[in-house]
């Protein structure tokens, strides 16, 4: 796993300004990003950081649910990190485990089930999107993602905030 | 002491009588010594030349389809806080193109060939290249998959060829952008949006 949590945003966000940031009382959001490509890991991460996110990336599911605090050792010293993340942002393709797989077991878990969880994926596949959709996932984002994309999540977000 | 040459730097006002004051002095060594004007003018003009080449380049590689919007995502993402961006992405693109094109001609080269495996490496291969926005390789990709998915191994092998072909057209290309910017930056001049 990478540790880019360790280079968090070099930009300093204030917390009144409702323009930075996805929820407007979060002042860095979180977001965990999982993706098994190391390309799209650090444009992801770009694209998050330019937004004043504080970004943490992971190369497959396992590692994703182990930083969560739900992995196979779910060891309460690692509850830390579960009230830290606010976005699950997460390829649909990967090896082992698929991004509807994370999501899942995202849902399933008493822990981690408010946090809202997005899916990417190149392909666009009606029913693979409805199958995430109808698993709880908040929305599905087409690759290549660009900055406009992650600005529409953002305002998504806050949406979801207020309601 | 002699000098053998003098540099004047931006000698707009007070070249011609330097070079004048030269000239009159007595002693031949320091009368003959070569006056060299770097003027702001030459060396705007130089910058203005290069960046017109980067800018007629980089439209070549759009033109030809080399290069997508994709790739000027990219360009935009490319800051202060990241000088090295597109480079560093461009450079993992190289790394992992190169290892996924290893594995396909591996796969390829069984006795009896994995088509899971084949399809699971361009379908990697597809997704990087779509992300840094190389149309042509991209495209290739795509032919190649529907080979892996009709289990055609001899078009897999044709379509590994041209994937292998576009790849190395386009990473030749990159780099040459890549130089021409450097060539800029380093005359000076601010690279173009």
């Amino acid at each position: 796993m990478e540790a880019s949590s360790a280079s968090s945003s070099s930009s300093s966000s204030s917390s009144s300004s409702s323009s930075k940031g996805f929820m407007e009382n979060v002042e860095q959001p979180h977001v965990l990003a999982v993706d098994d490509s190391i390309i799209d890991r650090k444009l992801i991460e770009k694209l998050l950081k330019n937004l004043s996110c504080k970004v943490t990336t992971a190369e497959n599911g396992l590692r994703a649910l182990e930083f969560l605090g739900l992995g196979d050792h779910q060891n309460s010293s690692l509850e830390g990190n579960i009230s830290k993340v606010n976005l699950v942002i997460t390829d649909y393709c990967m090896p082992g485990m698929t991004g509807y797989e994370l999501l899942k077991k995202i849902k399933e878990s008493s822990l981690m089930k408010e946090v809202p969880v997005v899916i990417m994926s190149s392909e666009y596949v009606p029913k693979r999107i409805n199958k995430c959709l109808e698993e709880g996932a908040q929305m599905f984002m087409l690759k290549p993602l660009r900055q406009s994309d992650i600005k529409k999540l953002r305002c998504h977000l806050m949406k979801l905030e207020r309601t | 002491m002699y000098y053998t040459c003098i540099c004047m730097y931006n000698p707009q006002r007070g070249g011609r009588r330097c070079n004048e004051s030269i000239r009159s002095v007595e002693n031949t060594k320091t009368k003959k010594m070569s006056a060299v004007k770097l003027e702001s003018e030459t060396m705007a003009d130089g910058v203005s030349q290069l960046q017109k080449q980067l800018v007629d380049y980089t439209a070549s590689l759009f033109d030809e389809a080399f290069l997508d919007e994709q790739f000027n995502q990219l360009q935009q993402l490319q800051d202060e806080n990241n000088p090295d961006f597109v480079v560093e992405v461009v450079s993992l693109f190289f790394k992992d193109s190169e290892r996924l094109v290893d594995e396909l001609t591996k796969a390829l080269d069984q006795q009896t060939v994995d088509f899971k495996l084949v399809d699971k490496n361009v379908h990697q291969l597809k997704g990087s290249s779509s992300s840094i926005g190389v149309q042509r390789v991209q495209r290739a990709c795509i032919a190649f998959r529907d080979c892996s998915e009709e289990q055609n191994v001899e078009g897999c092998l044709k379509s590994l060829q041209h994937v292998k072909h576009e790849y190395s057209l386009v990473k030749n290309k990159l780099e040459t952008l890549f130089k021409l910017q450097n060539q800029l930056l380093a005359a000076g001049g601010p690279l173009p949006r």
